[in-house]
């Protein structure tokens, strides 16, 4: 267990069971996924019982009990990313990556997630990768922009 | 920044402000809205400023990044004021010539500006663009004026004013008066009286409430939020303080989604901002009034942007709704009355109390009035924010702002609300965009997203993705929602795959039925409405799925077959490199063959081929 990470996070919070999913966003963001004996300390902290800490982990999309790669790619399935080929970004880019949605590759370079709309519809198909937008991702254009991460 | 004491230091602050600017002030405007930021819009930002800085324009001319200009079909977009020169599309190899030629020059570059489809005529200025003519920006205004990173812009444009009014010249009775007699309605989707609501909660019993902003905005082919929560945040903080007031909260939130870190980046440094000032925080400019706000992220669910669900998020559980009554403004947040709007409605507040009820009253339709800002997207030219006021016509939106539809296809429906609105067929064009109208159609306003479809979108495939969605973030709480999405989405398979019948169609109906009328809460009882106006408009195209085992758009996948014209493929083997199954073969520089046991009908050799050689039927 990583105390001095998991301390330095529970110390911007006054320790109230309503700071759990801004405490378990942050543990996401600085481990990469939420590991389990963390996730003990946070229920003990909070005072939220164990129970309510897997039912929002488990809940909301962006917590995740496995480790994530070290860039996060998300496909837009928005409507127009959907109307303008989006399934098939999404098609090449698993192909491409050798890994389904919803996993990591071997590398662990790269976890591979859909999206329900990123808002730059304008520019659909988008994808984006951990902070940085692609916008009009047509499949041909996917070699280049993954290489920039490999 | 100085802390503001007292309402005479800000209009001291604010004189002195304007005093110091020069409104003839040169200025380029990159924007850095949702559309043109993956466009590159931040390279081409650091070009203007060395390309400014090597011909000596710094202090001359003031280089800023903007929210988003509208215009996102064009991007990267870049606006000059105070001429208001709008250059389209522009790249980074673009900008050493605009400066030299507009900013040092003083002469147009022609290839930049837009030119109007059909006679090519160039248009110098924003105000030149058709897609700009009968737009009446009130939420969207201040977004190609100021850089949402500064304080003072806001300020300089007549920011805070409305605050400073409502706290010393107002009573919170008068705000709520002011806000009933706008007619403003939730720019959510439910499109509730704003004001209505704020009374029912300033009337609720009890000494501590709340008010949240929704900026949980999650319907696919929605960006106005994140456009205007990124472009001007100043004006939703503003329209929460004004709302706090009237209500009499002390503490508020604004939950934002965490897809849009840049929304929730910005919305943060405003709020420092405004409370190093002592816009937020105790005794604001010495009044009586004290409030400060708190920023939540959402973490990936659709269904918190139901006002229920969000609230049971911030309160720290998963976002399960909760039945209504009682409404959050009676009990909401930890069990206290809540007010809460989304950041569309709360950006038009400072307005709406600064310009009087009846000049917004008088914008719009008599049961829906003021602008309700769409986002254009989907086979139209002129993708982009509009603000418009209520009651122009489907028609003139897509057709006047939007340019048509690319390539002059036909029109085959338009799509509102999200996955709770509905596909509006062509017969209905003529139709004046309110809440009601919209709803009278088997539709609704929802956020204000607007798809436009032409005859490359299959109906039934659209149905069957709103399904798809809703069911993956459906919360399963209640059953008729999560067995009902389960079933349609498993009968919407059937039929895309070729093995529908006929009784599917009534099973269908059956569900929305059942569905629509037991589910707790919006996404399931909406839910039905694309599912029921396909059914409406375009049930020809479910016959033809069922019975004729045909996609006429060429969309469903299973119902396609793939070939490659022996005649025109040059063997180049780009599509063998990228099927993922292996099924194209063939010698290179040869013909390839597609094996239509292997073949799953992806598509993606028919988008790779840059011959045109795969035929898809």
């Amino acid at each position: 267990m990583d105390e001095t990470r998991l301390e330095t996070i529970l110390s911007n919070y006054e320790g109230e069971s309503t700071d759990l999913i801004p405490v378990l966003q942050e543990i996401q963001d600085a481990f990469n996924f939420l590991p389990k004996e963390e996730l003990k300390v946070v229920a003990r902290r909070l005072n939220v019982p164990i129970t309510q800490v897997y039912s929002v982990a488990t809940f909301y999309k962006m917590f995740s009990l496995l480790p994530k790669g070290d860039h996060q790619l998300k496909v837009c399935l928005g409507t127009t990313c959907h109307l303008r080929g989006g399934q098939r970004l999404v098609d090449s880019v698993s192909s491409r990556l050798g890994c389904e949605v919803g996993y990591t590759t071997k590398d662990g370079a790269f976890s591979l997630e859909t999206v329900g709309c990123l808002g730059s519809c304008a520019q659909a198909p988008v994808m984006m990768i951990d902070d940085k937008y692609y916008a009009r991702v047509t499949v041909d254009k996917v070699p280049k922009i993954l290489k920039k991460y490999q | 920044m100085p802390k503001i004491e007292s309402v005479d230091h800000l209009t001291e602050y604010r004189r002195k402000l304007k005093a110091g600017r020069d409104p003839n002030q040169p200025t380029v405007l990159v924007c850095g809205g949702p559309g043109c930021l993956p466009l590159g819009s931040e390279e081409v930002a650091e070009a203007f400023k060395e390309a400014m800085a090597d011909k000596g324009l710094n202090g001359k001319v003031i280089l800023k990044t903007s929210g988003c200009q509208g215009l996102c079909a064009q991007g990267v977009k870049v606006l000059l004021r105070p001429e208001e020169i709008a250059y389209q599309q522009v790249t980074l190899e673009d900008v050493p010539e605009i400066v030299e030629t507009t900013l040092v020059g003083g002469a147009l570059v022609d290839r930049l500006l837009y030119h109007k489809p059909g006679n090519g005529e160039a248009c110098a200025h924003k105000s030149d663009i058709p897609f700009y003519q009968g737009q009446d920006p009130i939420v969207l205004r201040k977004l190609d004026l100021i850089d949402p990173e500064s304080l003072d812009d806001y300020l300089a444009t007549g920011g805070y004013r409305t605050l400073r009014k409502v706290l010393f010249k107002m009573t919170p009775e008068m705000v709520i008066d002011q806000v009933e007699r706008s007619g403003l309605r939730g720019r959510g989707g439910g499109g509730f009286l704003t004001g209505r609501k704020w009374r029912l909660c300033r009337e609720a019993e009890g000494a501590v409430k709340f008010i949240i902003c929704n900026g949980d905005e999650g319907d696919p082919g929605a960006f106005m939020d994140r456009a205007v929560m990124e472009g001007d945040p100043h004006a939703v903080i503003e329209g929460m303080l004004i709302g706090a007031y009237a209500i009499g909260a002390r503490q508020g939130y604004i939950y934002v989604r965490h897809e849009y870190p840049l929304a929730v980046k910005r919305l943060k440094l405003a709020i420092e901002q405004a409370r190093e000032f002592g816009f937020l925080g105790n005794n604001i400019l010495r009044s009586k009034f004290s409030f400060d706000l708190k920023i939540n992220q959402g973490a990936g669910a659709f269904v918190c942007g139901e006002e229920t669900a969000l609230m049971a998020s911030i309160e720290g559980f998963i976002g399960e709704p909760h039945p209504r009554p009682p409404y959050p403004a009676q009990a909401g947040l930890f069990g206290l009355p809540t007010i809460i709007n989304n950041v569309e409605t709360w950006a038009n507040v400072p307005e709406i109390i600064n310009m009087g009820p009846d000049w917004y009253a008088d914008l719009g339709t008599k049961t829906s009035s003021g602008t309700k800002v769409f986002s254009l997207v989907g086979a139209v030219n002129n993708t982009g924010l509009v603000e418009v006021p209520m009651g122009m016509t489907l028609r003139q939106i897509i057709y006047d702002l939007g340019g048509g539809i690319p390539g002059d296809r036909p029109f085959k429906a338009v799509q509102t609300g999200g996955p709770s609105g509905g596909c509006i067929p062509e017969q209905f064009l003529d139709l004046p965009v309110d809440y009601d109208s919209l709803q009278e159609v088997g539709s609704i306003m929802g956020s204000g997203g607007m798809i436009v479809m032409d005859d490359t979108s299959c109906m039934v495939d659209v149905a069957r993705y709103f399904i798809g969605f809703l069911h993956a973030e459906s919360c399963g709480k209640c059953t008729p929602c999560r067995a009902g999405l389960t079933q349609l989405k498993h009968l919407y398979e059937e039929i895309t795959s070729g093995r529908g019948e006929m009784e599917h169609i009534t099973l269908m109906e059956e569900l929305c039925q059942a569905m629509a009328s037991a589910s707790i809460c919006g996404l399931g009882q909406s839910a039905v409405n694309p599912v029921l106006s396909t059914l409406k408009y375009f049930r020809h195209e479910y016959e033809a799925h069922i019975r004729d085992k045909k996609c006429p758009a060429l969309v469903c996948r299973p119902l396609l077959t793939y070939t490659i014209d022996p005649e025109t493929c040059t063997g180049c083997l780009a599509c063998v490199r990228e099927c993922p199954v292996g099924a194209i073969s063939g010698i290179k520089k040869e013909a390839q063959e597609i094996d239509q046991e292997l073949c799953i009908k992806c598509g993606l050799c028919y988008e790779t081929c840059q011959f045109d050689a795969v035929n898809r039927e």
